[in-house]
């Protein structure tokens, strides 16, 4: 290929991935580095990329703290309850006592946040959302990021991560290539904050042909987050934590709404409630203290996510699907029946357009629901992600070696999905991340911790070889056949991708085989991910946008490699409704009660696992007294 | 449900391609006119029907779920700070037109500066606070939550 390359050198921060993470990033690093030589890589355009793209109609992570209404520690309690104990609370903290800062901005640059009316306070949809007229959400912050960086290049696909040659386990940049001119970019920066995404379509979704890309989280969002980190070397945590969704069937539009504010309930085909029959076996398989139906109505504690799935998977399998979204009674209200049209508009336009075309008028029938194909990634209701660094004047030794935010990679830092063990950040948290990161980031290249930083040209020229050899092998073997896209000596990404779906969806727990796993199945299912390793060498692109796609592939690979390894590391079923562990199904606080930390070791590619302990906010007072 | 593109609407000004979060809507050599290339990584996250000039890139629901027949157009202006849709059923019976503001403020007027932002000072850098902080954090006037202010302590072990 005839490319250029393009090396950005002294760079100060890079912000590799530009979401809500890196674009929260970008504008925070600003103020605390004013003369500070601040980048952006994003693989698309920064006005419309990430998970936000399209949007939203709500914020589900604000406190209210000036109202009153919550304090930090609560979103961490139900954080905790939700995600079955398993969360950094620390970090969880840390994002809670932050982020009604970054609502309140986003008010003040023009955010249309709605209000209550009596109150004065904004719009509540449930305990922690808020509801916005959010469309242009994603270009509003991409202008703030944009305020504040020196350059941003769009249309730049990172695909490494680059190590410092000076010092070992330091960071000292990233390369990858441009979507459209297909030049080689070289990004030498002291500080890199990752902002890249989850990953969608690593498991088989329900959706076939056309429809595959109605996938819950974007179809870009290629696990590259954690594939940069992964071959970086940094340590990750609770990445067998996948995620399923119970959503409108097919266009996979959002519930919360309906649920929270519009006051809708579900109940099975036959129009009866089918969640409280599940619970006393449940109960046994978890514990009484993860599922407490009679204190939840008592105190309001929610039902963990993953609980409330197991009883849709097991209702539906015994014969009484499908599940239905009772939208008839409150839909009889128009203005409650505009605000559902508004929410997908929102957010999920292919729900309205799904309905549309099926002449689904939720005032005169019930939709129906399903639930998702598993998903990874550190944001909503899972804690996918690096093992970072805590704040100092809140985390334990164990959590705490350094700056806020950063892994096991001096240098390296995250944002959003990057973070492991900090569910329920969402779009808000994942900004608030990404300031905080900012923030840390300075203070580690102020402190001289980045001096001297050295990446060769040899490396550089070896890097640029791998990231074109896709195109390159397509070259060379491509004239062996006639035409088309079968090549004993090849497969293309998308190939490659179906490969990688079925594999992940039969071995790993995916919705075809009711999200069911074992440790035999998972090891076969490494195995199988160590050949398509062999055979990702061997991948071809015949242009740049399949060079994207086959980037894109090997990034959901190497993630699902390490998701694989987390989950036959933990032996238990942690989170029944998300996935189910069939050597070992139920919930072992005895010996599980702990995050599940994994690295592998960029020279081998061996991992190691370790279990790291688990802590909970509670009373100081009552630490106190149990001491006495 | 992927995108499409009206031959005799688009004028191929690329604003769709210079958008797409995907990278699938492309421009075709032989027609110099977009089209998406492809429908299989298309989210209908609709960023390219907003960006058309023309009104020359439109939805077709997925083929796999979506019946022919509906219609779910959209026109956003910057300008006026308002998106307005058009819902049109396949049986004909719904034909709904709903708006909502997409910004309060002159597009992009009131996003700060930080360059130009008074520098933080030691004491600042030092803390846990971020920008503009501590202002919306808390209720009152005090300072950043941590855990003593709470009357939080971080435990090991089992907590529920």
């Amino acid at each position: 290929m005839a490319c250029k390359t393009i090396v950005e050198d002294n760079i100060d921060i890079l912000v590799a991935g530009a979401g809500l993470g890196g674009t929260g990033a970008a504008f925070e690093a600003r103020y605390w580095g004013q003369d500070k030589k601040i980048v952006i890589a994003e693989k698309a355009n920064i006005d419309r990329s990430g998970a936000v793209a399209q949007g939203l109609y709500a914020i589900n992570c604000y406190m209210g703290t000036r109202w009153g209404e919550n304090n930090p520690e609560d979103h961490v309690r139900y954080a905790r309850i939700d995600l079955m104990g398993m969360v950094r609370e620390d970090l969880l903290f840390d994002m809670a006592r932050h982020v009604d800062s970054a609502v309140h901005q986003f008010e003040e640059w023009g955010m249309p946040i709605m209000r209550d009316a009596e109150k004065g306070s904004y719009l509540r949809e449930g305990r922690w959302q808020i509801m916005i007229h959010g469309e242009s959400y994603k270009p509003l912050v991409a202008e703030a990021a944009k305020n504040s960086a020196d350059k941003v290049y769009n249309r730049v696909c990172i695909t490494h991560l680059l190590k410092d040659e000076a010092k070992e386990n330091r960071i000292a940049g990233a390369v990858g290539f441009n979507v459209r001119t297909g030049d080689y970019h070289v990004f030498k920066s002291k500080a890199v904050v990752c902002g890249a995404g989850g990953a969608s379509n690593i498991f088989k979704p329900r959706s076939v042909g056309e429809g595959a890309g109605r996938v819950w989280y974007a179809p870009w969002s290629s696990g590259s987050a954690y594939a940069l980190m992964i071959n970086a070397g940094a340590k990750m945590t609770q990445m067998e934590n996948r995620i399923v969704l119970a959503r409108f069937k097919d266009g996979y539009g959002p519930v919360g709404a309906y649920f929270l504010h519009l006051k809708t309930y579900t109940q099975n085909a036959y129009g009866d409630e089918y969640e409280s029959k599940w619970f006393p076996d449940l109960q046994k398989m978890v514990g009484k203290e993860y599922l407490d139906p009679e204190l939840s109505h008592r105190t309001h504690r929610p039902i963990p996510t993953c609980l409330r799935n197991h009883a849709i998977i097991n209702e539906v399998n015994a014969g009484r699907g499908p599940i239905h979204m009772v939208t008839m009674h409150s839909f009889q209200d128009p203005h409650l029946e505009e605000i559902g049209w508004h929410n997908f508009l929102g957010m999920t336009v292919g729900q309205a357009v799904l309905w549309a075309a099926t002449d689904v008028d939720p005032k005169n029938e019930n939709p129906e629901l399903t639930t998702s194909e598993p998903y990874v990634m550190g944001s909503h209701a899972t804690g996918c992600g690096a093992w970072c660094s805590g704040p100092e004047d809140l985390s334990p030794p164990e959590y705490q070696w350094g700056y806020n935010r950063m892994m096991t990679v001096e240098g390296l830092f995250g944002a959003g999905d990057a973070v492991g063990g900090t569910p329920h950040a969402f779009s808000s948290g994942s900004f608030t991340e990404g300031r905080i990161a900012a923030k840390a980031a300075c203070k580690y290249i102020d402190d001289g911790k980045a001096e001297g930083i050295r990446v060769s040209d040899a490396t550089i020229a070896k890097l640029k070889d791998e990231v074109f050899k896709p195109m390159e092998h397509y070259k060379v073997h491509r004239n062996e056949i006639v035409a088309g896209d079968v090549n004993p000596n090849y497969h293309n990404p998308r190939q490659f991708l179906d490969r990688l779906q079925k594999l992940m969806d039969e071995y790993g727990g995916g919705v075809t085989v009711n999200y069911m796993t074992n440790d035999k199945l998972l090891s076969i299912g490494l195995k199988k991910l160590q050949i398509m390793e062999e055979d990702l060498e061997k991948i071809a692109a015949k242009d740049l946008h399949e060079l994207l796609r086959a980037w894109e592939v090997k990034h959901r690979h190497r993630t699902s490699e390490c998701v694989l390894q987390h989950t036959l590391f933990r032996k238990e079923t942690r989170w029944p409704g998300y996935y189910y562990r069939g050597d070992a199904m139920k919930l072992d606080d005895e010996n599980w009660h702990v995050l599940t930390v994994s690295r592998r070791d960029p020279q081998t590619g061996k991992y190691t696992m370790e279990k790291a302990p688990l802590y909970h906010l509670v009373d100081a007072d009552e630490t106190a007294a149990a001491a006495e | 449900m992927p995108t499409f593109v009206y031959m005799t609407r688009c004028d191929g000004c690329g604003h769709c391609v210079d958008i797409c979060p995907s990278d699938i809507m492309h421009i075709d050599k032989t027609y110099r006119r977009a089209y998406n290339i492809e429908p299989s990584m298309c989210w209908e996250c609709y960023s390219c029907v907003k960006a058309c000039p023309q009104n020359a890139v439109d939805v077709r629901g997925y083929a796999d779920f979506a019946p022919l027949g509906h219609s779910v157009r959209v026109v956003r202006d910057e300008e006026k700070g308002v998106i307005a849709w058009r819902i049109k059923f396949r049986n004909g019976k719904k034909d709904l037109s709903l708006m909502a503001p997409i910004t309060t403020k002159p597009w992009g007027k009131h996003i700060p500066h930080l360059k130009n932002a008074p520098a933080p000072s030691q004491e600042m850098r030092n803390s846990q606070l971020l920008y503009n902080e501590p202002k919306y954090i808390r209720m009152d006037d005090g300072d950043i939550h941590t855990l003593e202010s709470n009357g939080l302590k971080l435990k090991k072990g089992v907590q529920y």
